[in-house]
């Protein structure tokens, strides 16, 4: 493997040499090195295999648009799959390896599939594995393992990833000629400016350029550019950093890599940040693609785009080969063939598929010594050991239809083929604008825009350098006006461009055998879609591009058919005998290349910023005490509060029993709490809850149900009256923030004639909820301000005072049937109450007690838990709740309440369980049946909704929605649990502790 | 039967080169007149028409696809087959269509690749626990697959989840239906079309349904971009344009169409053995036998026909994902899309005669619908061919609106309305 790095030149850093592995292997590159070039300048060809015949490969393209050279990076938990060696910048130690080919690149078993590609053309998994049926799952197996491209880290990713949000005038889309001088004009002007482009420098096509700009060497011109750019405050470079997607409102992502190029950073920084841009006006001076030539075998390592040839001779001074050829149907492709020839390789001739090439180009050719073919094609090619060794000329009909005669062969280690180019049209349709076709330059170019985005320069479709400086300048003069700016003054570089013949278009180069016979004639390379599939496509009734996409995977590789979709769909159109434009191009969706899901997460992730906890101003205490948590919405909930290794049964029943006989403390701060104000609020109120506001007294409180349209209960809580025109509202935990939009929903767009304002105040309280005979006694010495008798403050109101110097509002509500207050002081005072209630109720035995407790508490008494014992189809009815709806005023809900099914007999209606055994607890959630069946469908009954050991009862106890539950008193019926027992139990009011309510009212 | 597919005929044309094989489906011009039409050249409307010819011996038929069959939601989904449902009416309708998908590859004698992976909705609270429990129980009592996973059993079917209590939402448990899985969501509509065109079925691609003709109360035919279609009957299958189709017939459906969005990573090597679904971190993901993660989330909130959604849902979905397999975060996202979903207030579709005589609707299938493709079908076709409601979908009338006999599937419909 000889070196073929050249003695001199490219934008590389001889005095920075590289060391790095491919395969295992160990090679030297220079810094500014990709690993393309590098392994290219080692004398590496072949790069990968293909996906499906498993077809030796080299490097196509140069960029992003590579389709063949796809490399797995690093190893364990920081390994990369699927990047495209020629987007992979060198650093030292680098190593990385082939992701097709089994057991190895060199010898793998799947070439057979090569072999045998005649029993493999497009869909063939469509027509066969169908019999036998069992066997599927096998077939399946082996598809599985012969697909998939890279392998997926199998470890956490340890990198950090940010986001940043960001607005500027104007965004310029690729940093070529075009781009830069649309970024000086508008940086001049003063407008704010963000440049980005997907490669490690700026300059686009001026980085693998010779052309002279305004009579200076191109990257003088281009340094000088880009230090000018670079010293404008208003102005920001971002280089690597690919304009990723682009969406409505002039929205577009950029998607930047910071680290991967450097070895060793590590973790320190983000290793991608997602830059969510809005942009006043954009320019998408995104370029060009060269796309292939589609001919027999035209896959071989050694074939690669004419431009890609220049890139690496020039920008990495890497000789591709010792001899070379180009074919080509435009003049863009002859300048590869001066600059192989400069690089000393030995140029064995053009080959142009058009009858008359330019003079001027015919000249060029002949003062070089390189002969011209013109009319003629490549009908074919020969591969050596380590790639491409000859094609083979025919000479074309005029049409370009048949082969008229083999006109021998050129050895050649290289190929540079040009199709022609493709404005990289992909954002502008992306923003909803739409692809028009270029008879004359046998393209796609952008239509009207429908955003506010300009393209420019060859991603308009114009090709010739001047040109596109000078259109830069004319979309960055654009930009600047449309942004409000005055325009600076800027003078247009000029660079003499060559004229030229017009390309004609060669979609499919003919090899002068019969349809489906010859060498396979690759359309997609990734993909291994050939011309023939997409002609088998066409035949089998597959007329749509979007169906032989489909059919044929056509485009749908890691390159997203950069280089081939528009030879396919010219293709597809010849074999439907209709227009290009008629056929029309797939769909182009984000992204324009493939994003890091880290950095489309960004830091939303983990137990701090995924969805944010929310902890009570207690939460510290209960963490100092043991509590083992639950998640209740986003809050973390104290949901036990195990003693001395005890067991959650065992320490949710000393909870029990301690409340149920003397006190216990809930952390309820995580009710919602919403403020309602306004002249209007109490009828809103009427409105959103089921029962009457109006007539509720100042200072007291009332227990709501809201109804969804279709009448189900949706959520509840106790809402109480602070004054006149001021109510405060709670809600449940997870309910409180659609609550919220709920309420503003029904203003803003039903009633906003309504005044009436609500205001989130569940952070602004927190809340200690003392339950139990002796919470009184205790409150007592606390208090001296309130007259906490029964009769001076009765159940259901509130009271406003202080609890131990702490100013406090008081209600006197219950959800355990216990004597309680809940004693509302401002967030900042919470762990100062919770302290002082412990300490002060130390001699009450004062037990703080978590959700599980309070769920039994009220389970015991048959409170309902809205999305526990409710699932939306239950209605305030079925909960036996009929007196808390008016039978007078309108509320949401009402008219659906009337509908005939709301009154069937059989509806499941809440009622209480109590099991056979007393000391069986009924799994939740289990289906009730009235008669135990194994002969499936077994009709169900019903269901367990909340279920548990009752300690204060000595028996389990549970609540289930049972058809026509209500009318079922003392019936039996069984749980069938998972774990295969029938568990019998008896239907029950759902009220098992006092009944008589009279406990919480003493 | 003209080109079998079979491994024989694969070889028998490749001898040939494969210049041989015939259309799947022909592409004809429609005919003035027709026993039914089916508009919507979906996996829905497709599998209809073939089930109209096949089980009712309707073979004038033609289906109209404003676009290209498939194209919409068909060919926009995330694949998944499951009948995990919790009340019996859509337990017993998508069981019906999970029991056809399991010989659908044979049946069509196309192979749409349906893949028994399995299914596993995650449950991260005690809630979630809670309703798994509640319609594992329901779906054994129906017959139909299921099983309640630990945290430990997760991870044994899929490794590289992230089981760790100390996440986020730290996943408790999950509901596995052993049944349940994916297929080539493109290869279902071409296989009914091929299967529906062999018993003489016009498809009939880029023929949009401009009105929809009607006289003393009975469907007369259809307007189209390429003229007036007769047909005494008249199917709508049309996913996020029922409503705008129903306005044709001054109907209201009790319909939101809202974007649902997806996406793709780039191909791996088999890295995932089932299907994964959480609610409660929004978010699924299976890999398609490319190598593809295939990834979905709740639906855009806004109401709307354009076939994008905002970017942000796509980073929460995203974010949800790494959240489950933090090992993915160094893959990359290849390519995103949206559809138009249809959602009905009970998240259940609406399968129904209409007050049109002889016109019939089968929408409301919202982020659900391709796993119900064939079973859609098989009863759509039963009932136009006879005017009436199959058993398996009466309940899913559009009557249940006017009665309140609603089929709350929120939980089950596994994300997020």
């Amino acid at each position: 493997m000889s070196s073929q790095r050249l003695p001199s030149g490219g934008r590389i850093n001889r005095g920075r040499p590289l060391e790095f592995f491919f395969n295992g292997r160990r090679y030297e590159g220079f810094e500014g090195d990709t690993l393309a070039s590098g392994l290219l300048a080692n004398g590496i060809r072949l790069f990968g295999r293909s996906f499906k015949y498993h077809r030796p490969r080299g490097l196509f393209g140069s960029g992003s648009e590579e389709p063949n050279a796809l490399v797995q990076l690093g190893e364990g938990a920081s390994t990369i799959p699927n990047l495209k060696a020629t987007q992979v910048e060198l650093f030292d130690g680098l190593s990385a390896r082939t992701v097709v080919g089994w057991p190895s690149l060199e010898i793998d078993l799947y070439a057979i599939n090569n072999r045998i590609g005649r029993l493999l053309p497009a869909g063939f998994y469509y027509k066969t594995f169908m019999r036998p049926r069992f066997l599927w799952d096998w077939y399946e197996g082996r598809i599985r393992h012969a697909a998939g491209l890279g392998f997926a880290p199998t470890e956490p990713d340890s990198a950090r990833y940010d986001k940043r949000n960001a607005h500027c005038d104007v965004l310029v889309v690729g940093a070529g000629p075009t781009g830069l001088m649309a970024a000086l004009v508008a940086g001049r002007s003063g407008a704010r400016v963000i440049v980005a482009d997907e490669q490690a420098e700026m300059g686009g096509d001026l980085l693998s350029s010779t052309q002279h700009v305004s009579g200076a060497c191109p990257w003088m011109f281009l340094d000088n550019l880009v230090k000018e750019l670079s010293l404008m405050d208003n102005v920001m470079l971002l280089p690597r950093s690919t304009v990723s997607g682009y969406y409505d409102y002039n929205f577009l992502v950029i998607n930047q890599r910071r680290t991967d190029h450097q070895a060793g950073i590590g973790d320190i920084v983000s290793r991608e940040r997602n830059w969510r841009v809005r942009a006043r006006q954009v320019v998408l001076a995104t370029g060009a693609i060269e796309r292939g030539l589609v001919f027999a075998d035209n896959d071989r390592p050694g074939i690669m785009l004419s431009s890609a040839v220049r890139t690496y001779i020039n920008r990495y001074a890497v000789r591709p080969g010792r001899t070379g050829a180009v074919f080509t149907n435009n003049d863009s492709a002859y300048q590869t063939a001066v600059e192989m020839h400069g690089a000393g390789m030995e140029v064995k001739g053009v080959i142009d598929v058009r009858q008359r090439p330019s003079q001027e180009r015919l000249l060029q050719m002949d003062t070089l010594g390189i002969p011209v073919y013109s009319g003629h094609g490549v009908g074919g090619t020969r591969s050596g050991r380590q790639g491409l060794r000859a094609v083979e000329l025919c000479r074309l009909s005029a049409d370009g239809r048949d082969v008229l005669t083999q006109k021998g062969s050129l050895d050649c280690q290289v190929l540079a083929i040009s199709g022609g180019w493709n404005p990289a049209i992909h954002l502008h349709c992306q923003s909803g604008g739409r692809p028009k076709y270029d008879d004359d330059q046998a393209c796609f170019v952008p239509d009207k825009s429908v955003q506010s985005e300009r393209s420019a320069g060859s991603a308009l479709g114009i090709f010739q350098l001047g040109n596109c400086l000078s259109d830069g300048v004319d979309a960055g003069v654009h930009a600047v006006r449309e942004t409000g700016y005055a325009c600076a003054h800027i003078d247009i570089p000029y660079a003499s461009d060559r004229t030229g013949s017009a390309i004609e278009p060669m979609w499919n180069v003919p090899d002068g055998v019969l349809p489906g016979r010859g060498g396979k004639k690759f359309v997609d390379y990734q993909n291994d879609t050939t011309a023939a599939d997409i002609a088998l496509a066409a035949r089998e009734g597959y007329r749509s591009i979007e169906h032989v996409k489909r059919y044929t995977a056509l485009g749908f590789g890691t390159d997203q058919g950069k280089t081939g979709n528009i030879n396919g769909l010219a293709i597809l159109a010849q074999h439907l005998g209709q227009s290009i434009p008629a056929t029309g191009t797939t769909t182009f969706r984000p992204n324009y290349t493939p994003v890091t899901f880290g950095a489309i997460a960004g830091r939303e992730l983990g137990t701090v910023f995924f969805d944010p906890v929310r902890k009570t101003p207690m939460h510290d205490w209960h963490v100092a005490h043991g509590a083992v948590f639950e998640d209740v919405g986003q809050w973390k909930r104290p949901w036990y509060y195990p003693k001395g290794g005890e067991t959650m049964e065992s320490a949710v029943r000393r909870e029990c029993l301690a409340t149920r006989k003397s006190i216990g403390l809930l952390d309820a701060s995580t009710l919602g709490k919403i403020e309602v104000r306004g002249r209007d609020s109490a009828e809103f109120l009427n409105r959103i809850y089921t029962n009457a506001w109006s007539k509720l007294e100042i200072n007291r409180c009332r227990y709501g149900l809201m109804l969804g349209e279709d009448g189900m209960v949706m959520d509840d809580g106790v809402s109480s009256r602070l004054g006149d025109n001021h109510y405060y509202m709670t809600t449940t935990t997870g309910g409180a923030a659609h609550v919220l939009g709920w309420l503003e929903r029904w203003h803003q767009t039903e009633w906003p004639e309504l005044e009436v304002f609500f205001t989130s105040v569940t952070d602004r309280w927190a809340v200690a909820s003392i339950a139990g005979p002796n919470s009184r006694s205790l409150l007592d010495r606390l208090c001296s301000d309130i007259d906490l008798s029964a009769g001076a403050f009765p159940f259901m109101s509130l009271r406003e005072g202080s609890v131990a110097g702490i100013s406090a509002r008081l209600f006197r509500i219950s959800f355990s049937g216990e004597l309680a207050f809940e004693i509302n002081v401002s967030a900042d005072d919470g762990v100062a109450l919770w302290e002082l209630l412990m300490e002060a109720g130390g001699e009450y035995g004062i037990t703080p007690y978590g959700t599980e407790t309070m769920h039994v508490l009220r389970a015991e008494k048959g409170y309902v838990i809205v999305g526990q014992d409710t699932d939306g189809s239950v209605t305030p009815a079925d909960l036996g709740m009929d007196w808390i709806v008016s039978k007078t005023k309108d509320f949401i809900g009402k008219r659906s309440l009337a509908r005939s099914d709301m009154l069937r007999d059989s509806r499941k209606q809440l009622v209480g369980l109590v099991t056979e055994q007393p000391e069986t607890v009924l799994p939740e959630g289990t289906q009730l049946v009235n008669e135990p069946s194994t002969d499936y469908p077994v009709p169900m009954t019903g269901h367990v909704t909340s279920s548990y050991y009752s300690s204060t009862l000595g028996h389990s106890i549970a609540l289930a929605l049972i058809k026509g539950g209500h009318t079922r008193m003392g019936a039996s019926v069984y749980a069938p649990t998972l774990d295969g027992q029938c568990i019998k139990a008896i239907i029950s009011s759902p009220v098992f502790y006092d009944p008589e309510n009279k406990l919480h009212k003493t | 039967m003209k080109n079998k597919y079979s491994i024989f005929s694969l070889v028998r044309n490749a001898v040939s080169y494969h210049q041989n094989w015939s259309q799947a489906w022909r592409s004809p011009d429609p005919k003035p007149a027709y026993d039914a039409i089916i508009v919507g050249g979906g996996g829905h409307g497709l599998a209809t028409a073939y089930y109209l010819a096949k089980e009712h011996s309707i073979t004038r038929v033609a289906v109209l696809e404003k676009g290209w069959i498939g194209g919409g939601n068909t060919g926009r989904n995330t694949t998944i087959v499951r009948s995990n449902y919790l009340w019996d009416e859509a337990a017993h309708l998508y069981e019906k269509s999970l029991k056809l998908w399991e010989g659908l590859s044979q049946e069509l004698n196309y192979n749409v690749m349906f893949s028994q992976r399995g299914v596993m909705n995650l449950g991260h609270t005690l809630q979630d626990m809670r309703d798994i429990v509640r319609r594992s129980s329901a779906n054994q009592l129906n017959g139909i697959d299921s099983e309640v996973l630990t945290p430990a059993q997760i991870k044994n079917i899929e490794p590289t989840i992230n089981i760790s209590q100390q996440a986020r939402y730290p996943i408790l448990g999950a509901s596995f239906q052993p049944r349940g899985g994916v297929a080539r969501h493109d290869a279902v509509a071409w296989g009914f079309a091929r299967g529906a065109d062999r018993y003489g079925v016009d498809v009939i691609q880029n023929c949009e349904v401009t009105g929809i003709r009607q006289q003393n109360g009975s469907v007369t035919g259809v307007d189209t971009t390429r003229g007036f279609i007769a047909a005494p009957k008249v199917g709508v299958v049309a996913a996020g344009h029922s409503s705008l189709l129903a306005d044709y017939a001054g109907l209201r459906m009790p319909i939101e169409s809202h974007p649902l969005q997806a996406l793709v990573s780039e191909p791996l090597k088999p890295v995932l053995n089932t299907v994964i679904m959480s609610n409660a971190v929004h978010g699924y993901i299976s890999q398609s036998d490319k190598g593809e993660l295939v990834v979905g989330a709740g639906i855009d909130s806004y109401i709307g026909y354009g076939q994008r959604g905002s970017y942000s849902v796509i980073e929460g979905n995203i974010a949800a994902i790494v959240e489950l397999f933090p090992n993915f975060s160094r893959v990359k996202m290849l390519r995103q899309w949206g559809g138009i979903v249809d959602v009905c207030p009970d998240a259940c579709p609406i399968i129904s005669l209409t007050p049109v005589k002889g016109l019939y609707f089968n929408c409301g299938w919202g982020t659900g619908g391709f796993k119900a493709t064939p079973g859609s079908g098989w009863v759509f076709a039963y009932t136009i061919a006879r005017n009436t409601p199959h058993g398996l979908n009466a309940a899913f009338d559009l009557n249940r609106f006017y009665t309140g006999a609603l089929i709350d599937e929120h939980g089950a419909a596994g994300v997020a309305h």
